[in-house]
């Protein structure tokens, strides 16, 4: 009996973003589909995986974490290095010294680390600020300019800060990411107001505010899935490939960080952790997520090759 | 998603004789799509269209069960694509397998392992929920053991897995009265693994070569009586069990009844962790059952947790109960956060406590599940709640200061609630990421 296979007609795209300059050059976005659905529609490019670099020695990461980056925490630019060895397909550097609470770098110590990571590595440049929105619109400003023409992608550009950063963005050629928290009227509203300034919507990232699994992941799925649907169904204000940041928020609960010797219960702790990071990651891929921000090295190996299975063609 | 008023009209005797009370059929037929009237009204309705119509309302997915008792499985009566849209209904089975080639023993040691793979979240027990007896042994006699000794030793229903119906049958003898689910039947051996199902009543695995082959044999398997199915299009690969998966829920919500049933998948291959990654596609993506070769809890605790999640009614925010946690073992010095009881919102809370590495309570207020601005908004968080919580929950005899943290906003809160309720009341942060920050800058009991 012949089934007649069931496919969507759909009207509209994801927009494809370029990050990055040749010949390192990472694309995504550009889906014309539900993810991995090859049947239905294309999947020009496969979800795109960076690794964290932090500006300052991290405290609070476990040492399953910390014994991977053994010996370059304190040096931001051979910590970028590292990533790009363990294949890590964008560096993604947090400005965390920037914080008032850490060592309230001023903006120029900030754009100058930015420039020293940057001319380590040859793959595209995420710049996260410290996310004291005041103080992130300072940093990413004088960041765009030392970073001028890499085509990176700066962020967190929020409701408050959006207006300094989008500017930097668009003068010194970046892409910008629009973060929201959880809604995603807010998310369809703030990319608005940046494509008002005249930003071009193909050099916007969106940033739902992701949580990890266990810890309001399904908030953020079904968001991600109703931007999918809305882009595909022609809401050219929500046809952006979305980030997900899941290393900050897997790396803080307790299923990462306790040990096996602390949880029994729960097996292994770096098995568990890297568990705990890949499946959020797994999820959010299926819900839409072009962009992926990971910690742990083996993470970032499994999750790309899982990725590499599902971009196997499965048209009938 | 119901038949239109039209499809309705096409079955209808098309008279106007007005006796189910509307003035015309089409206008009784447009009563029913929009589920105002019932079939029944009409008294000269044929009995060919009686089947017709009556298939055309049952639901898209049929229920089925696995198992008896307290650990009985339901799956299906899925109705939507995407959970967003409604919710998905019965979480995914997720069943460990146990070999017959191993021995007694070691069958009774791995199923101990499997009935310890369950944990506590949010205040419930979330577990396993099937054992999947595999006959890699080829014989009927161990694989009837394995059965018997994997029975005794769980409460879990199981799934026998062999496609000799010989095997089948030897199994059936010594489990078959706990309706495990048999896995099954295929185009070699339909015929004989129907009558099994049927025999002990038991849910019965179809599995086809692709979607063609597998809709052919449902239709013959029902033709042989037998109802209670479970659908395997037989792709194995992620990439193929994602695209079939997709489709036979699609199919199923259009109504194409030979896939109108749940669903079973497994993972394989050689690395552990891809399979866990490939049973995170299948709970997100429509599997009614995922089966897995692992039983490391480090393995099982973030699947139970992601089809926790994915499960959610979205409609429904998860609330966790009013009272006073501790984060770590706080003593008289630390410090007491109030917040609301929305899941979400206190979890955000508590991990950034447990961040700060203060050993703290957190009183979490009974908001109905909303979060901060909006329960404040909807004055179900008040100075009034606040001062209440402190009295009735014996914080005030844990902590020897007087001293509350309230989220920065309902800073406005602060005025009010020190007058009720005596104590000094600190705005904390607005984000809860701050905790650790403001902790380290402005507390000390």
């Amino acid at each position: 009996m012949a089934v007649t296979i069931a496919k969507e007609r759909w009207t509209n795209r994801v927009a494809e973003v370029v990050l990055g300059v040749e010949p390192k050059v990472v694309k995504i976005g550009g889906e014309g589909t539900l993810p991995f659905l090859h049947f239905e529609g294309e999947m020009p490019n496969r979800p795109a995986v960076a690794l964290e670099v932090w500006d300052m020695e991290p405290t609070t990461w476990p040492e399953i974490l910390t014994k991977h980056y053994a010996g370059v925490l304190g040096d931001p630019a051979a910590w970028a290095k590292k990533c790009v060895e363990y294949g890590a397909d964008l560096v993604c550097l947090t400005l965390a010294s920037a914080h008032p609470d850490n060592k309230n770098s001023s903006p120029e110590e900030c754009a100058q680390v930015a420039k020293t990571v940057a001319e380590a590595v040859d793959v595209p440049l995420i710049v996260l600020g410290c996310g004291v929105e005041e103080k992130d619109a300072q940093v990413l400003e004088k960041v765009a300019e030392a970073l001028s023409g890499r085509n990176c992608l700066l962020g967190l550009a929020t409701q408050e800060n959006y207006r300094t950063i989008t500017a930097a963005c668009m003068v010194y050629g970046h892409n910008v990411i629009a973060s929201t928290p959880l809604d995603i009227n807010l998310e369809k509203q703030l990319n608005i107001l940046i494509t008002e300034m005249n930003m071009a919507p193909n050099r916007i990232v969106i940033d739902p505010s992701v949580a990890a699994l266990g810890y309001g992941i399904e908030y953020a799925y079904s968001i991600i899935e109703r931007t999918r649907i809305g882009a595909l169904t022609g809401d050219k204000m929500m046809a952006m490939p979305v980030i997900c940041i899941l290393g900050p928020e897997v790396w803080k609960q307790k299923e990462a960080k306790s040990t096996t010797e602390e949880a029994p219960d729960w097996g292994d702790q770096e098995r568990r952790a890297i568990l705990w990071e890949t499946v959020s990651a797994v999820a959010l891929a299926q819900a839409g997520g072009s962009l992926f921000v990971l910690r742990h090295p083996e993470s970032l190996r499994q999750f790309k090759a899982h990725i590499e299975k599902l971009m196997q063609p499965n048209v009938y | 998603m119901g038949l239109t008023g039209l499809e309705i009209f096409k079955q209808l005797p098309k008279t106007n004789c007005k006796d189910c009370g509307h003035p015309t059929c089409l206008a009784f037929a447009m009563a029913m799509a929009a589920g105002k009237a019932s079939l029944d009204q009409c008294p000269h309705v044929s009995e060919a269209a009686k089947e017709a119509l009556g298939a055309a309302s049952a639901p898209p997915m049929a229920l089925v069960k696995i198992g008896t008792g307290e650990k009985e499985l339901q799956l299906g009566n899925e109705t939507v694509l995407f959970r967003h849209d409604k919710r998905f209904e019965n979480p995914t089975g997720i069943a460990i397998t146990v070999s017959d080639a191993a021995s007694e023993e070691e069958i009774a040691a791995r199923v101990a392992q499997i009935n310890k793979l369950s944990f506590e979240r949010v205040g419930q027990i979330h577990h396993v929920n099937l054992v999947a007896v595999v006959n890699d042994s080829g014989s009927a006699d161990k694989f009837a053991t394995a059965a018997k000794v994997a029975a005794a030793n769980t409460q879990y229903p199981l799934i026998l897995v062999t496609d000799d119906a010989a095997a089948m049958e030897k199994a059936l003898e010594a489990v078959g009265n706990q309706k495990p689910l048999l896995c099954g039947a295929s185009a070699g051996n339909y015929e004989a693994m129907t009558a099994l199902a049927k025999k002990y009543d038991a849910p019965l695995v179809v599995r086809g070569a692709d979607l063609n082959e597998l809709a052919e044999l449902v239709e013959k398997v029902v033709a042989q009586g037998h109802k209670k199915l479970i659908l395997d299009s037989g792709a194995r690969e992620v990439h193929r069990v994602l695209a079939d998966q997709t489709q036979l829920r699609r199919q199923a919500l259009k109504r194409f009844r030979p896939f109108g049933y749940p669903t079973i998948t497994f993972v394989t291959g050689e690395d552990p962790v891809q399979a866990v990654l490939d049973a995170a596609v299948y709970i997100c993506k429509y599997a009614g059952i995922v089966v897995l070769p692992s039983a490391d809890p480090a393995d099982i605790l973030p699947l139970i947790t992601l089809r926790l999640n994915i499960y959610t009614d979205p409609q429904k925010p998860i609330a966790v109960e009013p009272k006073v946690y501790e984060i770590g073992t706080p003593g008289p010095n630390a410090p007491v956060f109030v917040t609301t009881n929305f899941s979400l919102t206190y979890f955000c809370v508590a991990g950034d406590v447990e961040a700060s590495r203060v050993p703290s309570y957190i009183i979490a207020v009974d908001t109905d599940g909303l979060s901060v601005l909006t329960a404040w908004a909807a004055g179900k968080l008040t100075s009034e709640k606040i001062a209440d919580m402190l009295k009735n929950t014996g914080i005030a005899d844990k902590v020897s200061h007087r001293k509350v943290i309230i989220p920065g906003g309902v800073a406005v809160l602060s005025g009010k609630l020190a007058e009720l309720s005596g104590w000094e009341v600190l705005v904390g942060p607005r984000e809860s990421s701050a905790i650790p920050s403001f902790l380290k800058q402005r507390w000390s009991a």
